[in-house]
């Protein structure tokens, strides 16, 4: 039976949980924001739903938790996903054309009527949400079967994505203007509509991983892939697994992003979010190398991306030097986790905080 | 006085533990001018953490080394070179996309007016390699052009360049080199000689001790057997020495063996009939019954751990077949051979047995879940359960079950390992070298383990560098050379019949 004598509390267990950097990251940057922007954490309650810049950290994190979903797994076994992007433009293309068609026959016209679909709604999520599957499972193909390093086999798919996107809907932006679909990223039930999709993804995938062999077997053949498969571990189910779930992610994560700026707009959605995935996981403190992950760990991961770019925004960063100061603050962050750095503070053995 | 004016360097009373495993205790050498010693010991033996520690990759517990008739201690690699000890490893490290001169001049080129001179560099590297080694090929073509056999010599005169080297390590140089690469090296190797240095050369293939060496340091076990010179000592002792056969007492070991001997079941277990792979393992034929240890013995490369992953599916057999409890097998694959009941405790415990970062409650259900499948998953309870089983049956010295596996000694890895595949209650069990590197007791308790998994019917394959480990453990043995089965002993095994057979044609 189990043994466990309950540990000591100790200042030094709180350092080693693995959620402790991700949550004092997170809490230095509302800090900051806390002293230096009046109101932001304000929540006003307007119709019954809850607003304010908190709220949209969640709402606007949305599309990159649910990249750090899935590629908190596939970093987990050793590897990495650089298509998320491309497969949520191209979730996002199939959705857009399957609601209107009219770019396919080449006719300018503009579809106003928001009760007006091509297909039923059930159709296009589910559509949209098969190919981007269909692209995870490409990828997993490549890297479990044909022994393509992850990096090489996603940039291909991260390079062409954006191309098949544009084919899908003739190379136009398509308007979407269809009600029910905008509820996917821009509908509340007292919480924004996209948060609740997070948390059913995030419990099916923690069901999934802790409540099954496979988060073992994905950790085990992340951290020795040799030893796993002397064991009997199909390390390549588990790869191919992993990536075609990550690309389900990823065609969630397009369903969000498209409803939210109502087009379908094959050469910017998603842009760039790939990168964010991946740092969100890192900063959840999953190694790249793989091996122990923790799903929540990358959520409040996902969370410190989106906070940094949002406190940017709100004390007047202007956008274009957005990405150099989100730098920086990712690199103290990351120095964070660095033993070296981690040793250096502990030589100081002064009693202030590690920052 | 002359004597000792030839010697060169002395390493004395050397020793280094590393945790968990003593890899040196009290080794000695001594190296004369212009001669070439070979340091031979099975994998583990301590060779390469001799020349470690000579070379200030690794730095002794006590001992001490004395150099040109001073102490010395290298600190560093690059340090030991300034002394002028120089050392070429068994792969490569070079660049093959740089011509041979930039080889053999990296970081040191000849410079005029701020710009390399290339006419200068390069006739220094021909130089180099006609003097020091007596090989004439053009040095401004790559390396990658020339065979390994060149490269091989580029490194060694990139070795001799840096200083004026008076010590050159070979690392098993001649492990990638075919004959003519290996008579060429020698050459080289025979013309350094006659310029005084001192050549260490550590290799595996007996034939090329005896062709080039003057002296043999034996280790075994990270302990000094002996320094011989070559001509006085034959292939048979020599092979002895390096596997030992300190005459194993009629121990309670040999009594348990003989006790057990009589539940050997007549029907074989796992039966293998022409089964081989080209390059691998020649085709053999083995009968494994139940209640039975069979041993496999010979060298290192003789092709023991080749028969173990083949047997276990690790590598896919390209003739013969395998049958178990008389049915054939179709799936050679370790996923296959588990649900059929049979584990492999490998060779290499790091790369291939444990998962580090795991613990040891999962590295010890990994295969039993495995076996199992994605979706039957054991409860944390049953996984428990079974963990705290096996630490305690096995012993396994750790803090909890949830500690880190990595954090354990190299035997307790080992434990947990065993404990792994004995979860998975098979009916074969291949140990291929489980108590390399652990300690004397534990060594003990896990032959003794063998032994009374035999006894419960299982039927185990017990592979060792030491034949007086296999011949304490097994009821039968089969000996292997150069990747072929050459021979079977039961019953009465005597242990010069099989040094003799391990050593092959000289009698």
């Amino acid at each position: 039976m189990k043994k466990t004598t309950k540990p000591a509390f100790t200042w030094r267990r709180v350092t080693e949980n693995r959620l402790f950097f991700p949550i004092l990251a997170l809490s230095l940057i509302l800090l900051f924001d806390f002293i230096f922007i009046p109101g932001f954490f304000a929540i006003e309650n307007r119709d019954g739903d809850l607003r304010g810049s908190l709220i949209d950290i969640f709402r606007n994190g949305s599309t990159v938790m649910l990249l750090a979903i899935g590629m908190t797994l596939v970093i987990a076994t050793g590897g990495v996903d650089l298509s998320v992007g491309a497969t949520m433009a191209i979730a996002a293309s199939v959705a857009g054309i399957l609601m209107n068609p009219s770019a396919l026959k080449n006719e300018v016209f503009f579809v106003t009527d928001p009760n007006y679909t091509f297909q039923p709604l059930w159709l296009v999520i589910v559509s949209a949400l098969i190919i981007a599957t269909v692209c995870g499972l490409w990828n997993g193909i490549l890297v479990a079967y044909m022994r393509i390093q992850p990096m090489v086999a996603t940039l291909i798919l991260m390079i062409s994505g954006r191309g098949i996107a544009q084919l899908i809907t003739n190379g136009l932006r398509v308007q979407i203007t269809y009600r029910p679909y905008a509820f996917i990223g821009q509908g509340w039930i007292i919480l924004p509509f996209s948060l609740y999709l997070v948390a059913i993804v995030l419990t099916i995938t923690w069901i999934m991983t802790r409540k099954t062999a496979i988060g073992m077997f994905i950790e085990s053949v992340g951290i020795n892939f040799r030893s796993s498969y002397f064991s009997g571990i199909d390390e390549k189910k588990i790869k191919l697994l992993v990536y075609t779930f990550c690309g389900f992610c990823a065609g969630i994560a397009g369903l969000v992003a498209s409803s939210n700026v109502r087009t379908s707009d094959a050469s910017n959605i998603g842009l760039t979010t790939e990168l964010d995935a991946i740092l969100a996981v890192v900063i959840g403190g999953t190694s790249m190398s793989g091996g122990r992950f923790s799903l929540l760990a990358s959520m409040i991961g996902a969370l410190v991306m989106q906070a940094i770019t949002q406190s940017m925004y709100a004390i007047g960063v202007p956008a274009f030097a957005l990405q150099a100061i989100k730098a920086v603050v990712v690199i103290l962050v990351i120095l964070l986790y660095s033993e070296q750095v981690r040793g250096f503070v502990r030589n100081i053995t002064a009693p202030k905080k590690e920052v | 006085m002359a004597e000792t004016d030839q010697i060169i360097l002395t390493m004395e009373g050397i020793s280094k533990a590393f945790p968990g495993v003593q890899a040196l205790e009290d080794v000695s050498l001594t190296l004369k001018k212009g001669e070439i010693l070979c340091l031979v010991g099975e994998n583990g033996a301590g060779k390469s953490t001799l020349m470690k520690i000579l070379t200030g990759v690794d730095q002794p517990d006590s001992g001490r080394i004395i150099f040109d008739g001073k102490e010395i201690q290298a600190k560093s690699p690059q340090h030991a070179q300034s002394l002028g000890i120089s050392t070429v490893y068994q792969e490569i490290n070079l660049c093959t996309n740089l011509t041979v001169a930039e080889n053999i001049l990296l970081g040191r080129e000849p410079h005029k007016m701020g710009r390399i001179d290339w006419a200068k560099t390069n006739a220094l590297a021909n130089e180099t390699l006609q003097r020091l080694l007596g090989v004439d090929i053009d040095v401004a073509k790559p390396l990658g052009s020339y065979t390994v056999a060149i490269q091989q010599m580029v490194a060694i005169a990139r070795a001799l360049y840096v200083e004026s080297a008076k010590i050159l390590i070979l690392d098993e140089p001649t492990s990638s080199l075919d004959e003519n690469e290996t008579a060429q090296l020698f050459k080289v190797m025979k013309k350094l000689k006659a310029t005084g240095v001192g050549v260490v050369f550590i290799t595996h293939f007996i034939g090329q001790i005896y062709e080039i060496s003057d002296r043999i340091t034996v280790l075994r076990n990270g302990k000094l057997v002996g320094t011989y010179e070559t001509a006085s000592i034959t292939r048979v002792s020599l092979i002895s020495k390096m596997i030992g056969r300190s005459l194993a007492e009629f121990d309670e070991m040999t009594k348990i063996k003989l006790e057990s001997s009589k539940h050997i079941k007549s029907d074989a277990l796992l039966q293998a009939r022409e089964f081989g792979l080209t390059g691998s393992i020649q085709p053999f034929d083995l009968d494994l019954h139940a209640g039975e240890v069979v041993g496999l013995a010979g060298l290192l490369g003789s092709g023991r751990t080749e028969t173990a992953s083949i047997l276990f599916g690790v590598e896919k057999p390209d003739t013969g077949s395998l049958s178990m409890n008389g049915n054939m097998v179709q799936d050679h694959s370790p996923l296959g051979s588990i649900k059929r009941g049979v584990a492999l405790c490998p060779e290499d415990r790091k790369a291939a047995g444990i998962v580090d970062d795991l613990t040891v409650r999962e590295n010890i259900v990994l295969a039993m879940q495995a076996n199992k499948g994605w979706f039957q998953y054991l409860s944390l309870p049953e996984q428990y359960e079974i963990a705290e089983k096996y630490i305690e049956l096995l012993s396994i010295a750790t803090p909890s079950a949830d500690q880190p596996v990595k954090n354990l000694s190299g035997g307790n890895q080992q434990k947990v390992i065993l404990a792994r595949w004995l979860a998975t209650n098979p009916q074969v069990l291949i140990l291929d070298e489980p108590t390399r590197g652990i300690d004397v007791g534990t060594k003990a308790e896990i032959q003794k383990l063998v032994l009374s998994l035999a006894e419960e019917g299982k039927a185990c394959v017990f592979i060792s560098s030491e034949l007086e480990e296999v011949l304490r453990t097994s009821h039968r043995i089969i000996v292997l050379r150069d990747r072929e089965k050459v021979a079977e002993f039961s019953g009465e095994i005597d242990e010069n019949t099989i040094i003799h057979a391990i050593a092959g044609s000289e009698a």
